[in-house]
């Protein structure tokens, strides 16, 4: 029997890659590490397929070896499958167009074929720079019930000066209904903040696209939530869970430092399914004699022989005798050397300090080293 | 047709194990979990792998399903393959009526059909039960260069011990002349580790032979090699170097655990060339909390940290809760030690809650003889109340509630 609320998942990989520019630089939003041993995509793939969908495609643009290498067959996330599972749509050049699309109405264009061939009912359109485990199904039987032709997923959130800047508010009546969408307003104070998350029926999506694209409008925010506001039954669904929405420097480091309370990694890692990622096969973590280890998160493989509080080390780093390390955000393999003292610093993948270092930043301005440098 | 295979592994994981009591009471010896994320099996697969081994047939009878259910199609160590891969081979019902597997030799004489449909030219029989990191195609090479046909990896071990073992005595050209199942006078030191290589074809024809033979027990060590010896085979011992461990007893485990912790042991997890493979949990990268204190530990993803982790193995998913005393101890998989509880020189299983206060275990300098000294073993699913005694040596079964 066909399920009537099957649902595609659809996940841009590249979007707001600007927001965490030292991060992507080398990588997509995606793939961007995150918690001690996930990439950004993780919790969005892990969110869509503990849902229970089936048939997840995943929108690249640029820079995404780094993705291709972490996703694979999809195997991790049980979407390695003969029919449906993981589809990777890598830009689509032809003589037309370029293949590098300039938003998502036309990146969704550029894989109508992919679009049109599923047998799902409903198409949910998901983006990377959330940290959350949500479940679609919920949010579904809402849009259901309130007969409404999209749903867009927001979450009540403080605006400041940093993270306004990519940000779509929603305004909404008693009933849920969405009076008004506005893009990055640089406003400030708790606003109905778009997660870029949204439900629909899969031919409006269709139709969608085909009539913004005969016009030449290619965003989703301006050309559809926004234009349509009145015209279209648009609600927002405001998600209550856990959902940090990385937006800057500072969100990052901050929701990494939230992975070390217990009741937020019981939510997002626990009550509502398991985060997949790629595994490393890797021995678990070994902390040597005097180390000293408060308050943090360690992932398996770290060779622990100092000390280390307040932070979050990645898979594979290894910290020195008589090494501080305090308040950071350490990447795979990272090596720290004897008596080097860290604070406030976010080092990327590979990253050697040597023995005797001191690396000073403050918490709203962390020092990042980029990947693979030599201190 | 038959795709021809060079060699492939059998391994003989049918053993029960009962001198480790609890910990295999629902659970095949090579399933028992070891090293904070592995299970003894972990190794002789990966070093299967390592050593572009591409077929290997898993012998198992006793408690079965948890081994089988971790092998699965043997993906974690790369042996999903579309020819070849892992099998486990149970015993099965034939024509001419059915049998469980009657020792070793009998083991691998009920699968000469599976082993036939990769014709291949040599195969190495393995067992389950041992911590080591081996390459077994050098030895698979010394195979060949000695021309050999049958090859036995044997490791030095300590004249004291050397009754514990199946001892064997070989001239400077390495080929063997005798070979004495734990002999009372051991007459070398050199021990088998219990790999073997034989060249198939003469391997099948003593393995025909032996089942031919009412009163044979069907072993490697007491029939097979032995009637090879008799029959003037070539028979060749390859030295290795290196870790090797019997896991078979309490004792042993325990210490094969302890042994990951203590850096002048060589046993490196961490060597990208050598990877031990295992099923990985699926779980976020463990906490250590505001007031822990952890030191000389090993602790695997997923684990809640809250008091003293010292000289200690903690699997996925452990919570030590704040005031809680963890010392000289193996904590398996999801278990729970409130706050209060003091765990030493103890073996905990999977899935134990071990309530409040409780005491587990004794250091050894405690006891006032020593004889009453020993590992305390908790079994998988127990449940401890609040303030309970465990008394050094003793064993807790979760079926039969605590006293």
């Amino acid at each position: 029997m066909q399920d009537r609320k099957k649902i595609l998942g659809i996940i841009f990989s590249n979007m707001h890659d600007e927001m965490l520019r030292e991060l992507t630089e080398k990588r997509t939003m995606a793939s961007v590490p995150f918690g001690g041993r996930y990439r950004f995509i993780d919790f969005t793939l892990s969110s869509l397929v503990n849902s229970n969908i089936q048939s997840v495609g995943v929108i690249t643009k640029s820079n995404y070896q780094s993705l291709m290498d972490h996703l694979g067959s999809g195997r991790e996330w049980d979407l390695a499958r003969k029919r449906e599972g993981l589809y990777i749509l890598p830009p689509f050049g032809n003589a037309g167009v370029s293949g590098i699309y300039r938003g998502r109405i036309e990146a969704l264009a550029g894989i109508m074929g992919f679009i049109k061939h599923s047998d799902a009912r409903y198409v949910v359109l998901a983006d990377c720079d959330t940290i959350c485990n949500y479940n679609i199904k919920t949010i579904l039987n809402e849009h259901i019930e309130k007969e409404a032709e999209i749903t867009a997923v927001y979450q009540r959130k403080e605006l400041n000066a940093q993270n306004c800047r990519d940000a779509t508010v929603f305004s909404c009546n008693e009933s849920g209904r969405i009076t008004d969408v506005m893009i990055n307003p640089g406003i400030q104070g708790e606003c109905n903040v778009s997660l870029n998350l949204m439900i629909m029926e899969k031919a409006l999506l269709e139709r969608l696209v085909t009539e913004n694209m005969s016009r030449n409008l290619f965003s989703m925010e301006k050309d559809v939530l926004q234009a349509k506001a009145s015209a279209m039954r648009l609600y927002g669904y405001e998600y209550k869970g856990f959902c940090a929405k990385i937006d800057s420097m500072r969100d990052y480091f901050d929701a990494n430092m939230m992975m070390l309370n217990k009741e937020v990694r019981d939510e997002l890692f626990i009550n509502n399914g398991p985060i997949y990622t790629k595994v490393r096969d890797d021995m678990p973590a070994k902390y040597g004699l005097n180390s000293k280890v408060t308050n943090s998160l360690i992932a398996d493989g770290c060779m622990i022989e100092g000390e280390v509080e307040n932070s979050v080390l990645f898979r594979g780093v290894t910290v020195g005798k008589g090494a501080k390390i305090s308040n950071s955000i350490i990447m795979q393999d990272t090596s720290i050397g004897e008596k080097s003292v860290l604070n406030y610093c976010i080092t990327d993948k590979d990253v050697t300090i040597k023995d005797n270092r001191m690396l000073m930043g403050y918490l709203s301005y962390p020092v990042f080293i980029s990947k693979a440098s030599v201190v | 047709m038959i795709r021809k295979k060079e060699w492939i592994a059998m391994l003989l994981a049918g053993g029960q194990g009962s001198r480790l009591h609890v910990l295999t009471k629902n659970l095949a010896k090579p399933a028992v979990p070891y090293g904070g994320k592995y299970r003894i099996i972990d190794f002789t697969l990966s070093n299967c792998v390592n050593s572009g081994i591409d077929t290997v047939g898993i012998l198992t009878q006793y408690q079965p399903l948890e081994l089988n259910e971790y092998i699965g199609n043997g993906q974690p160590w790369d042996l999903d393959r579309s020819h070849g891969g892992v099998h486990v081979l149970s015993p099965y019902q034939k024509a001419t009526g059915s049998d469980w597997y009657r020792g070793t030799a009998n083991a691998i004489y009920q699968n000469i059909h599976f082993i036939e449909g990769y014709d291949p030219e040599y195969i190495a029989v393995l067992s389950g039960d041992h911590i080591y990191k081996m390459n077994y195609e050098k030895m698979l090479d010394f195979h060949k260069a000695k021309n050999a046909d049958c090859t036995i990896a044997v490791i030095t071990v300590p004249w004291e011990e050397a009754s514990r073992f199946g001892i064997i005595a070989a001239d400077e050209d390495s080929r063997i002349f005798e070979f004495a199942e734990k002999p009372q006078k051991p007459k070398s030191n050199l021990a088998s580790m219990g790999v073997y290589i034989f060249s198939w074809k003469k391997l099948k024809k003593y393995l025909e032979e032996n089942e031919r033979d009412q009163n044979a027990s069907k072993d490697f060590g007491k029939d097979i090699i032995p009637a090879m010896l008799a029959d003037g085979q070539k028979l060749v011992a390859y030295p290795f170097e290196g870790y090797w461990k019997d896991v078979g007893t309490i004792d042993s485990l325990w210490e094969a655990n302890m042994d990951l912790l203590d850096p002048k042991v060589p046993l490196e997890l961490h060597d990208p060339s050598w990877k031990i493979y295992a099923r990985n949990p699926v779980m976020p990268p463990h906490y250590v909390g505001e007031e822990a204190n952890v030191q000389n530990a090993m602790i695997a993803e997923g684990c809640n940290i809250f008091g003293t982790v010292d000289f200690s193995v903690l699997f996925a998913g452990v919570t030590i809760e704040k005031g809680a005393v963890v010392r000289d101890s193996i904590i398996m998989p999801g278990t729970v030690i409130k706050s209060g509880a003091v765990v030493q020189y103890a073996i905990v299983a999977e899935d134990v809650i071990i309530g409040e206060n409780c005491v587990v275990g004794m250091r050894p300098e405690q006891v006032e003889n020593k004889d009453d000294w020993g590992i305390a073993v908790i079994g998988a699913g127990a449940k401890l109340k609040a303030g309970s005694v465990v008394k050094p040596k003793q064993m807790i079964d979760a079926d039969r509630q605590e006293e």
